[in-house]
């Protein structure tokens, strides 16, 4: 292992911590001891890799991988954008996967009984693996908003949930992209459980209608930063590595 | 690598969010309740050709109120049983063998609340900057509902007694007691190695994990 393969430290402040009240769920799971700081070895700066053989050719068209009569019912959407890492490098061949509710705002899983109905043709999940500059895309429709017990009245805005790789374990990243100009944004405890409001600002794809598709589709962009590794200033690599 | 120009200074990380109570879809659509993809990333991860002891890790993840969680994903990341991790940073020059990613995925059971893991057993690996080596481990990424932020930890083995001793990670950890907390059990169960590894996510046992 060469230096330059250690990630650079988390910033903790730009994400949510592990107990956050307004997230009622978070109370039971938070560990309350804090995390043991380690410095990264092997274990921590190696990580899964993915090949292109193993996706399938529609595993990034929402709207058609799970089609059994037609096409998925709702607003007919593209996502994209790129997977940087901290120091503005592309991370590429990286493996992305995203699930999501259907446009009425039913998961198909089996436990969510929430009153919208399955779309036989919508399954709610797509991957894709970024190119040489770190981009992706995929299609899908878009996600309804739904009820959730938190609050009496609590509602998830629309969204998308995201699971990204990088290079290392330490990289390893699952969030949640919302859409610009949703109204339920401000009253989300989910998104109120990250402290920094620029930081939660980040996870909200910007509309994109130069990416959209005329008479067709709207787009919306959104990209992901990973963890940069260290750069090698003035260290010598040791016997061994 | 040299500095990139144009970029303003570092860009910063993306914010994690909860997985969700619906994480099962994208990562595991089996257990959410339906096929979709040709390919689907597993917890039985030591093909044919693998080489190694073959061993089962599985155990429960608990709450704070003792209750046992069962809709985590659990996802783990090992060397082979030379001690090489499947990436072009490790270079110890080690063999890998064909078939061996040494990444698995899996979910805690709806009804038991067991995760279940199929492998080899890890060797040693070199520890950072190759200065001391790690005692066998499998390192664990825990992501759920109630869960904000992924949490890291790893799996030591009890029957590696000696080399736990000597590892430089169990050996930062300021309270004797609360190692323990890492070192899964070994047991025989109809003529399989069974390690039982159960994870306290808070409480007196609370496990440790690590910010990496």
């Amino acid at each position: 292992m060469t230096p330059e393969a250690e990630f650079h430290q988390r910033d903790r402040d730009l994400h949510p911590p592990a107990y956050t009240p307004v997230y009622k769920t978070s109370v039971l799971r938070s560990p309350r001891i804090p995390l043991w700081s380690l410095q990264n070895s092997l274990s921590e700066v190696t990580g899964p890799t993915f090949a292109r053989e193993e996706l399938g050719p529609l595993d990034n068209d929402l709207i058609n991988n799970y089609a059994k009569t037609g096409e998925a019912i709702g607003e007919q959407t593209i996502v994209h954008g790129y997977v940087l890492d901290g120091n503005g490098r592309p991370v590429s061949n990286t493996l992305v996967e995203v699930w999501q509710a259907n446009a009425g705002g039913r998961y198909r899983h089996r436990n969510d009984t929430y009153i919208a109905p399955i779309d036989p043709n919508f399954g709610g999940c797509g991957r894709m693996l970024t190119d040489e500059h770190g981009y992706y895309f995929f299609r899908t429709v878009k996600p309804g908003a739904y009820p959730f017990r938190n609050h009496v009245n609590s509602w998830r805005p629309a969204h998308i949930h995201f699971s990204v790789f990088g290079t290392g374990f330490a990289q390893r990243l699952i969030t949640q992209m919302y859409f610009e100009g949703d109204p339920l944004i401000p009253f989300d405890s989910i998104i109120a459980t990250i402290p920094d409001k620029s930081a939660a600002d980040r996870l909200i794809a910007r509309l994109d209608l130069n990416a959209s598709r005329p008479l067709e589709c709207l787009a919306y962009r959104f990209d992901i930063v990973l963890r940069g590794r260290r750069q090698t200033l003035f260290e010598n690599k040791l016997q061994g590595n | 690598m040299t500095p990139t120009p144009f970029i303003p200074f570092y860009l910063p990380e993306t914010p994690s969010q909860t997985a969700g109570p619906y994480v099962h879809i994208g990562l595991i659509p089996k257990q959410a309740g339906f096929e979709i993809f040709e390919t689907n990333f597993s917890g039985d991860i030591a093909g044919p050709g693998v080489g190694g002891e073959r061993i089962i890790i599985e155990g429960r993840i608990f709450d704070g109120a003792g209750r046992i969680a069962k809709d985590v994903l659990v996802e783990t990341w090992q060397a082979n049983a030379a001690g090489c991790y499947n990436h072009p940073s490790d270079s110890q020059g080690k063999a890998i063998d064909s078939g061996f990613r040494g990444w698995a995925r899996t979910g805690t059971d709806f009804v038991t609340g067991l995760y279940t893991i199929r492998t080899v057993k890890p060797g040693s690996v070199a520890g950072r900057k190759g200065r001391k080596m790690m005692a066998p481990h499998v390192n664990f990424w825990l992501a759920s509902r109630g869960i904000n932020i992924g949490l890291a930890t790893r799996m030591y083995f009890s029957d590696e007694e000696a080399a736990n001793s000597e590892d430089p990670v169990l050996n930062i950890i300021e309270q004797p007691e609360r190692r323990k907390t890492l070192i899964a059990q070994r047991s025989e169960r109809d003529g399989a190695t069974v390690y039982t590894f159960d994870i306290h996510l808070q409480g007196d046992r609370e496990t440790v994990f690590f910010d990496v």
